[in-house]
């Protein structure tokens, strides 16, 4: 019998320990380096005017996005005004009436396709069916954009955390002669209440953090959102203009911006992931 | 007798509960109910199908002027209204072969250290820390990316590869920051955590006595995971790639930031490029021409039938394995 010498094996085997190790404190750094610069640059942008003030042209002082938080909040909370009701309704479909059904197989398959659908598709289309034939943008077709987004993820987790309710439940408050949506809405949904905001959260944190989809759809404007049949300010679009205009003071504010918009992506992710983690167990 | 007198009873004691009538409003609701949850999932599917047929029916103009020939040309000309999608198409493909080239290694390394290596506490930390950069939105990436990391990439990388690996035409030009391998190297960052989740759930699948089996025959970590982890996670690790590839194919603010939206094909990974979604991203809310717009439409179609594609791909695939990882959780 040959015996082959351990020591060449143990070298490749502390090799790949080595690289694995700096794989993994690379992701790391590379997280620390994003939300170390985004705070610097941010909090050095932020101050009372960012918050009050409408914006001001290059080289004035003392401009704002007060309207574009503004215009931000308002399109995501139509957004889910409209996507999380019909995202829990499909949901319910998916998990209540059509597990095995045909139609649910397809729907299930369809929302997993549709969540890898670029957002940027998305804006296309709201644009084709709503901006083009009005021919002028408005801060409705943002909410539909993002609502469209929303609507497969609310719904696949939705389904998800049902499905995590024992049937025991539905049996029993089914043989007490309670109605089918009686027991869906207030026996099954109060069990899975926490997975059920959880998802929700995510939904909203998902696409709070999306410009694709407004670039066509809402755009931008440099007024208070008054109509939101008209193009509307938002915090995203904002960045990506400021961003990519060559004056020093206008980069400031879309760095102050991009703090705002990634502490609020981030607090509102890792609120639902703690949740989540206490819905598992 | 008895049968028929409880019989009796219950009806008694039913109607005093529930009055019939109120019961044919209870049935009349659950049927409203059910309609009501079907008609929102097949919103689902009507907006699938409608974002298609949107897609297909606005692109009309520029598929009858150009037809097949749009796939392959590379003039790309507003004034003169010529349009070819063969430079957005191959950006798009090269800088996503980038990001996939260096992230699924990446990623399964830090799998490697997540699953086999490091102890639980730092586990859990490192695996908090993968999952808060996948929660960070694309503009963000676009704004360090621009800002931060095309300066370092021009100073510090750059430089290196070209003096390491400049004979290959692939490295050669000026250091500008900006370009197709930027690009690649962001989108790279983006789909990592994403690969790194999957196949992480993929090799803690793997039942501990084959790995303590293989442990017990004298083998070396790196050796468990070579034959028994990555072989028997080997489909779901290749779904795992694949759900990458459909990430980074679509990506558009972070690609856009970076990239240098130039319509040219050109040899060198240092040069500006473009893709599918940077175009839509820079000039179409400026396209004013009918031929211009539709030829972006068109440009859409052409993004859509891809991941459409690889998202059907992938999504059978795992539906296969018997696994199933959404897009977002």
């Amino acid at each position: 019998m040959i015996v082959r010498s351990a020591i060449p094996r143990k070298l490749v085997d502390f090799g790949v320990k080595v690289i694995s190790s700096l794989a993994a404190l690379l992701g790391i750094t590379i997280l620390a380096w994003i939300l170390y610069e985004v705070i610097k640059r941010g909090a050095a942008a932020l101050n009372w005017s960012f918050f009050i003030h409408l914006p001001t042209p290059p080289g004035l002082t003392g401009g704002g996005v007060a309207n574009a938080i503004l215009g931000t909040l308002i399109i995501t909370l139509l957004a889910t005004l409209a996507g999380v009701p019909t995202g829990l309704l499909a949901g319910i479909y998916l998990a209540e009436f059509g597990q095995h059904s045909r139609l649910g197989s397809l729907v299930r398959f369809t929302s997993n396709v549709m969540m890898g659908i670029p957002s940027i598709i998305v804006g296309l289309f709201i644009y084709t069916l709503l901006v083009l034939p009005k021919h002028h943008f408005s801060g409705y077709a943002g909410s539909a954009a993002l609502a469209v987004i929303m609507l497969p993820i609310v719904a696949r987790t939705t389904e998800d955390m049902l499905r995590l309710v024992p049937n025991a439940l539905r049996e029993s408050a089914l043989a007490l002669g309670a109605p089918r949506w009686k027991t869906t809405l207030q026996v099954v949904f109060r069990a899975a209440k926490t997975g059920l905001i959880t998802g929700v959260l995510l939904a909203i944190a998902r696409v709070s953090g999306e410009t694709a989809p407004l670039l066509f759809t809402a755009l931008n404007s440099p007024y208070w959102p008054t109509s939101l049949n008209r193009p509307t300010a938002n915090l995203t679009v904002t960045i990506f203009n400021y961003a990519m205009s060559p004056y020093t003071d206008w980069q400031e504010i879309a760095w102050g911006a991009s703090l705002l918009i990634m502490s609020a992506v981030l607090v509102l992710t890792v609120v639902a992931r703690v949740a989540l983690k206490e819905v598992k167990k | 007798m008895p049968g028929i007198y409880l019989f009796f009873m219950v009806q008694r004691v039913n109607k005093k509960i529930r009055p019939i009538k109120n019961q044919n409003i209870q049935k009349k609701a659950d049927r409203v109910f059910h309609w009501l949850t079907a008609l929102s999932a097949l919103l689902i599917l009507a907006l699938m199908i409608g974002i298609f047929w949107e897609l297909l029916s606005n692109s009309r103009l520029a598929i009858q002027k150009f037809g097949f020939k749009f796939l392959v040309s590379e003039v790309w000309n507003p004034v003169t209204q010529e349009f070819g999608a063969a430079s957005s198409i191959y950006g798009t493909l090269v800088s996503t072969a980038i990001a996939l080239l260096l992230a699924v290694p990446l990623s399964l390394a830090i799998a490697v250290f997540l699953v086999e290596l490091a102890p639980p506490a730092i586990s859990r930390l490192v695996g908090y820390a993968i999952e808060l950069l996948a929660a960070i939105p694309s503009i963000i990436f676009g704004m360090w990316g621009l800002f931060v990391f095309a300066p370092f990439m021009a100073e510090h990388i750059q430089p290196g590869l070209s003096k390491a690996l400049g004979f290959l035409p692939l490295f050669q030009g000026p250091p500008m920051g900006i370009g197709m391998l930027t690009a690649g190297v962001i989108l790279a960052l983006m789909i990592l955590p994403f690969i790194s989740a999957v196949a992480r759930d993929v090799f803690r699948m793997v039942p501990a006595v084959v790995k303590e089996s293989a442990y017990g025959l004298g083998s070396t970590t790196w050796e468990v995971t070579r034959k028994v982890t990555i072989s028997y996670g080997l489909r779901g690790l290749l779904g795992a790639a694949f759900l990458g590839l459909g990430r980074a194919i679509g990506e558009t603010m972070a690609v856009t930031f970076v990239i240098g939206n130039d319509h040219t094909i050109s040899k060198s990974l240092f040069s500006p490029a473009n893709s599918i979604a940077s175009t839509l991203a820079n000039e179409f809310a400026e396209a004013s021409e009918p031929l211009y717009l539709s030829a972006l439409v068109k440009l859409g179609l052409v993004l859509f039938a891809i991941t459409i594609l690889i998202q059907i791909i992938a999504q059978l695939w795992l539906k296969k394995i018997g696994q199933s990882f959404g897009g977002s959780l």
